[in-house]
């Protein structure tokens, strides 16, 4: 770990959590516009994590500089300014209206990452609108650095971090060098409000953009999506007369048994 | 105004981070006002904070009558403590714009606490802009974390409406003033560190009125019983005693004779964010009946399918807006320092208030008997709400105001 680590986090913008997901008249796309947007639940968690080591590393004599990155259209600066208001130094946005896959993205970053040589990136495991759940694996493989991902617990020494880890059978513990990829869980930390006055100074907090053809990456889509489509209605429950009854329907109509 | 409707049409998902909910309600109304990208992100923190700390404990805070301290002063970390106060002593340093978004946007959580740190930051504002420099780094820094409370204390039990009959006195012997006298209904009154006193320094009329500092603990201060009131039941109002209190020469505030128009410049604000609580007591209670009358069903069908019910929620919602901008458009002349600022305040005070009071009494008639009881929040709304019509100013006085603007020549 050099003296000064460089912490860099990946923020999305994606649709509210709390916005009710329509799908367009052509069944091509999740409506967009108009729609309330924030950043990415996961990233938000991210960028707490890459806030409090920087935190806590300041209260040990140390330093820390904390990036965010964003790619997509000009809006993403509004997810930028929170992680900026939440506490981050300064930002990069990597401005593009295309469609963006997560090896895409990952590509996006990498090149970003070789400009600014952080010490680790932090992503969040999975973005909350297309639940992909890649990009961060892709860019540890990209970049050939080890990965620590769905992080519910990170402790950091002098040249290594300690991850614990959600995974099925229950939590593994990791141990990883510097450069290193972290992808976040939602147990990892509570984000903090960004406070008031912090809103104000994000405003002059430095933000550089960065277009697709600077950074040579070719963002073309690899995958192709057929077709998008609301879940089926719920359907009301049934009341049923027995036992036999139920049995009877759970064979023949549900098929389950 | 369908999309003006619809907004608040949605329930508060189980906690994934903290991103922001309500908001998406929130933001569709600014397309039909005008605030900028900014104060919607101010708005936006309001509104979550709100969600998330006041509005799962206000039905509690109002049935046992708790005070939040904790709650306020994790608010003033965030900048609520001292919204429109200078940042050199812990403000935020904001206009009178961004806090009524803000003031607005926390009360749909909690309108009783919001009006209490209304209440203490246009004490701190007070302090800000009349005090003396060392008045300022003395008590300013304590009251922009919420270390310390504050309240304003004008009203008697013999000088409402007509403040400027107020009878405590303030005589000045040596280094001290010594004040006689009692403050009625002061908001804070007992719990608060800091009481902002306007007291007869002079003959009578406003001329003979001034501002004292004056701390908890200082010789001759005492407290009535705590009062027992229809709403705002998580502030509590007692009445300030005065008997011989001595308050050193320094804590007054500007100069002899000046209490009176610091204590109006300081209602012209006070009217706005009293509005501004008005605006989100009615806020979330549309909310409320839009979701109610979705889910309730008599004739084999939701209420939202009668007109009746459509109707009345097309109401409700002009009724919100025009008392949305009407607020706002006074807090823009507190802002650019209007001539006119005192009738609009009035008139906005008064307007958003009556008005925001019948959105939340409609709010309740659509809940129909389910209004009426305490396990839902709208019977909070209307109490807390009430009393906006009286105080800061009764709705009569508003009317004086406006009035008199008109008819002087």
């Amino acid at each position: 770990m050099s003296s000064n680590l460089r912490i860099m986090v990946a923020c999305k913008r994606v649709i509210d959590y709390a916005v009710k997901i329509r799908v367009n008249a052509a069944g091509t796309a999740v409506e967009t516009a108009n729609v309330k947007h924030s950043m990415n639940p996961f990233d938000e968690i991210g960028t707490e994590q890459a806030i409090q080591i920087k935190e806590a590393l300041t209260k040990a004599k140390g330093k820390a500089e904390v990036i965010v990155v964003s790619c997509g259209p000009s809006k993403s600066q509004e997810t930028l300014r929170t992680a900026l208001a939440m506490g981050a130094d300064k930002a990069i946005h990597v401005e593009t209206d295309e469609e963006l896959q997560p090896l895409a993205v990952a590509k996006l970053l990498k090149a970003v990452v070789e400009k600014e040589k952080p010490d680790m990136i932090i992503l969040g495991k999975q973005a909350i609108d297309d639940d992909s759940n890649q990009t961060g694996q892709m860019l540890a493989g990209l970049l050939n650095w080890p990965q620590a991902t769905f992080a519910s617990k990170v402790e950091l020494s002098e040249k290594a971090m300690t991850v614990t880890r959600e995974v099925d059978g229950g939590v593994e513990t990791i141990k990883t060098s510097f450069p290193a990829v972290l992808t976040t869980d939602l147990r990892l930390n509570v984000p903090r409000y960004a406070s008031l006055p912090n809103i104000m100074k994000a405003k002059k907090k430095p933000l550089t953009k960065f277009t697709v053809a600077d950074l040579g990456v070719d963002v073309k889509s690899r995958l192709q999506t057929l077709k998008i489509a609301e879940p089926p209605k719920r359907q009301g429950g049934k009341l049923v007369e027995s036992v036999d009854d139920l049995l009877d329907k759970l064979k023949n109509e549900a098929k389950v048994l | 105004m369908a999309s003006l409707l619809n907004i608040a049409a949605r329930r508060l998902p189980a906690r994934l981070g903290r991103a922001a909910s309500a908001v998406s309600s929130q933001s569709r109304h600014f397309a039909s006002s005008p605030i900028d990208h900014e104060q919607k992100e101010l708005q936006s923190l309001a509104r979550t904070f709100a969600d998330k700390e006041f509005a799962p404990m206000m039905q509690e805070w109002d049935e046992n009558q708790i005070f939040p301290v904790d709650a306020l002063r994790k608010g003033a970390e965030l900048g609520f403590g001292g919204l429109y106060t200078r940042e050199d002593v812990g403000g935020s340093g904001l206009g009178r714009l961004e806090t009524s978004v803000i003031f607005e946007a926390l009360s749909t959580g909690c309108v009783s606490t919001t009006a209490y740190i209304s209440i203490h930051n246009m004490c701190a504002w007070m302090i800000d802009s009349y005090g003396s420099e060392e008045q300022r780094q003395k008590y300013l820094p304590n009251l922009t974390s919420m270390e310390h409370l504050a309240s304003y204390c004008l009203t008697e039990p013999g000088a409402g409406s007509d403040a400027a009959s107020l009878s405590t006195t303030a005589v000045k012997k040596g280094s001290h003033y010594v004040l006689n006298g009692s403050k009625a209904f002061i908001s804070g009154g007992g719990s608060s560190d800091v009481y902002l006193i306007m007291a007869r320094t002079g003959g009578p009329g406003p001329k003979g009125i001034s501002c004292f500092i004056v701390e908890k603990g200082f010789k001759g201060l005492s407290f009535g019983k705590k009062e027992n009131k229809l709403g705002w039941n998580s502030q509590p109002t007692r009445a300030v005693i005065m008997e011989d209190c001595e308050v050193p020469v320094e804590n007054l505030v500007g100069v002899e004779g000046q209490g009176f128009s610091i204590a109006m410049k300081g209602l012209n604000g006070g009217r706005v964010n009293i509005g501004s609580c008005s605006l989100g007591a009615a806020q979330a209670s549309l909310e409320a009946a839009i979701e109610h009358v979705k889910v309730r069903k008599q004739f084999n069908q939701p209420l939202s399918n009668f007109q009746n019910t459509q109707f009345k929620l097309a109401d409700m919602a002009t009724s919100l807006l025009s008392s949305r901008l009407m607020i706002r458009q006074a807090a823009t002349m507190l802002d650019q320092n209007d001539p006119n600022v005192a009738s609009f305040c009035a008139m906005a005070k008064l307007h958003a208030t009556d008005e925001c009071f019948k959105i939340c009494d409609d709010s309740l008639q659509l809940h129909g008997g389910y209004g009426y009881l305490k396990d839902y929040k709208v019977n909070v709304y209307l109490r807390d709400s009430r009393v906006h019509r009286i105080l800061e100013g009764t709705n009569e006085v508003m009317r004086m105001v406006a009035s008199r603007a008109m008819l002087s020549d």
